[in-house]
């Protein structure tokens, strides 16, 4: 017999998600506390040292007392659920702070051999014992564009039929084809410059050229271009569709017209994504471009550069200033890399917006 | 007498829809083409190679085509690409898994968009910068690790070193590899966490389950095959990542049980340090190992892709 059954009128106070009260702050400040100076009498005694090690004893020694400390006061299951939520957030913190890393200490080392003459010169009259501010990476800044840009023009009008045709035609093929774009998109990058290279170089007899390091790329984006477009045009409402062939547009007509105007911003975005996604190989281009030390604008002849090839060339040569002038590279392809991303996180939002509005 | 209900409509096609069917038809297939486009061209390049070196190409641990007759195999390179892939997922798959569950489960919602496009940038970033950085940035910090590790752990095979020289070693490249994995390994992780039945979380929850037990018998039980695919997938990318690879353990053509210390050398590094100064043959050698490569990459990434695709349709919680 439960207290509704009775008929008497049962008045729980309201349930409210549990949240990170004072209690479990207080236990964790005990615990850290503890931890701290744990560790400062193991360092006493034991030939510890380095901060990396401090950091992982204090860690260690902190989940330990706070394990302990919530286990007495709130039980066993609330102890777990409390190391639990410690650990979870360390997995988080361990992502994202080599991001931090990665982008502070190339900004650092970036800017100190940054000036104009890296935009404005090329490494023809660069010798070896010259310092970083001479010389400059025009040609590889040149190189990177006409790559960059034969990529975009082969495989945006290839991955968005590609995507037309997964999602509004559809079927069994249709499936397949996207099962492979999915395991393409995984395929190493290297693997594709040797295939260019076998294709482009050794069986057309073209040679290296930005053409061949241009075909490689494409290769790469093909599959990033593709999935996106697709996702993107899954948002595009099914009555839009609808309404322009009960108005007798053929189908042809409802997707040039209707179908892939509505989803434009969401397919720049797919192209922005693809474009991030290959400005910074390196490995294809090795195969491909070859490398040069001038400019080189015809992409179609002769060997070529390109700013990740500049900065993987830089890094092989021995000496001060080559690293200095890697670095200088690295920032200057992050900031190409990051302005993209954010681009096309921006439309992506934009693209969002409209859909919900 | 009932009248029959009139026929669906049926689209009506031109024949300028078929052309235009037709050629997104084509660009559908040109990936098929492409894939085996890419098979048929690589055999053909590494054939006289493969010929040549028959089965001991996967098992000689040497690289001199110079001599002859010429002796060269893939052996020491796919053993360092197999060490270097699993010390990235041992590092990756748990940490990928915590960042999932805590930008899902943890973190406040409004968060959830800024989080999920850090884990984006953390992909973006080139892998040439990676291996600038793990080069000159944290490989002269985990200096100091390798040694404790040697020093206390020492009797651990594993971490057993008889050189006092610590860097350029298959241990830092695996880090390095640990962070450039994460990404896709947490995107498709929390995707599949994602699809978890609501409903089911928060039946946990209302029979008095802490958020950590409802995360362990209701949200891992899920999307476990999830995250073994997307595992899978990092471990796609790690096996295929040249350069950041080839910067940080250099060349060396000496097998090494000793992860800490220099040497090792992965396949992808291979091609891509051997290739610039190769000659007609070693090219159709460095093809034979990206074929290698190639197919190898090619059935991880399909097997993950196929395991990750079922996860999102399994809705059984019974384990």
């Amino acid at each position: 017999m439960t207290a509704l059954d009775s008929g008497v009128p049962v008045s729980l106070p309201p349930r409210r998600p549990r949240r990170f009260g004072a209690k479990e702050v207080q236990q964790a400040a005990t615990a850290a506390g503890a931890s701290v100076l744990g560790v400062a009498a193991l360092f006493a005694v034991t030939p510890l040292s380095g901060a990396l090690g401090f950091v992982i004893v204090a860690y260690v020694g902190f989940l330990a007392v706070y394990g302990v400390v919530a286990a007495r006061a709130d039980g066993e299951l609330a102890a777990r659920d409390r190391l639990a939520r410690v650990m979870v957030a360390t997995a988080a913190l361990a992502t994202f702070i080599p991001l931090l890393f990665v982008l502070g200490y190339v900004l650092t080392k970036g800017l100190e051999a940054l000036s104009a003459s890296f935009f404005s010169e090329t490494l023809e009259a660069v010798g070896p014992l010259d310092p970083a501010t001479t010389g400059g990476a025009r040609h590889a800044l040149i190189g990177t564009l006409e790559q960059v840009a034969i990529a975009t023009v082969l495989s945006v009008p290839l991955g968005v039929m590609t995507a037309v045709y997964i999602n509004e035609y559809g079927g069994q093929l249709a499936r397949i084809v996207r099962f492979l774009v999915d395991a393409m998109s995984g395929i190493p990058s290297i693997v594709a410059g040797l295939f260019i290279f076998t294709f482009w170089v050794l069986q057309l007899g073209r040679g290296f050229s930005g053409m061949a390091a241009g075909l490689a790329l494409a290769v790469l984006m093909l599959p990033t271009v593709t999935r996106t477009s697709e996702e993107m045009l899954k948002l595009v409402p099914g009555g839009l569709r609808e309404a322009s062939l009960a108005l007798g547009a053929p189908e042809w007509r409802t997707v040039m017209r209707v179908v892939l105007p509505a989803a434009r911003t969401g397919l720049i975005t797919a192209v922005v994504l693809g474009i991030a996604r290959v400005a910074g190989e390196t490995a294809p281009l090795l195969l491909t471009a070859f490398g040069s030390d001038s400019v080189n604008t015809d992409p179609l002849n002769e060997p070529q550069s390109a700013l990740p090839l500049f900065i993987y060339q830089q890094i092989r040569n021995p000496g001060e200033a080559p690293i200095a002038r890697a670095w200088t590279g690295a920032l200057v392809l992050v900031v190409m890399v990051l302005a993209l991303f954010t681009l096309a996180r921006v439309l992506g939002t934009g693209r969002r917006k409209a859909t919900d509005g | 007498m009932s009248v029959a209900p009139p026929p669906p409509p049926k689209a009506q096609r031109t024949p300028a829809d078929r052309v235009f069917k037709g050629l997104a038809t084509a660009a559908g297939l040109s990936t098929l083409v492409l894939l085996g486009l890419i098979f048929v061209f690589l055999i053909r390049e590494a054939w006289p190679a493969l010929q040549e070196a028959g089965l001991k190409f996967f098992t000689t641990f040497e690289w001199n085509l110079d001599i002859s007759p010429p002796s060269f195999g893939i052996g020491a390179v796919l053993f360092g690409t197999i060490v270097v892939s699993l010390i990235a997922l041992v590092i990756a798959v748990p940490v990928s898994v915590g960042t999932a569950l805590f930008i899902n489960e943890y973190a406040p919602k409004r968060l959830d968009r800024l989080l999920t496009s850090l884990v984006d940038l953390l992909a973006a970033v080139p892998s040439i910068v990676y291996g600038l950085w793990g080069l000159y940035f944290l490989q002269p910090r985990l200096a100091g690790l390798s040694r404790w590790l040697t020093d206390h752990l020492g009797f651990i095979p594993l971490f057993h070193t008889s050189r006092p020289v610590f860097g350029f070693s298959l241990f830092v490249a695996g880090i390095v590899l640990a962070i450039m994995v994460l990404p896709i390994i947490t995107s498709v992780s929390r995707e599949v966490f994602q699809q978890t039945p609501r409903h089911t979380c928060e039946a946990a929850l209302a029979l008095g389950g802490t958020r950590w037990g409802m995360i362990r018998r209701v949200i891992l039980p899920f999307g476990r095959s999830g995250v073994v695919g997307a595992s899978m997938l990092g471990l796609g990318r790690a096996m295929g990542e040249t350069i950041a690879a080839a910067l940080i353990l250099g060349f060396d053509y000496r097998i090494s049980s000793e992860i800490l210390s220099p040497g090792g050398g992965s396949v992808a590094g291979l091609i891509a340090l051997k290739f610039p100064e190769a000659g007609e043959f070693e090219r159709q050698g460095l093809a034979a190992a990206g074929l290698v490569l190639f197919a190898a990459t090619l059935l991880v990434n399909m097997v993950a892709r196929f395991v990750v695709g079922r996860a999102g349709t399994s809705r059984r919680l019974d384990s």
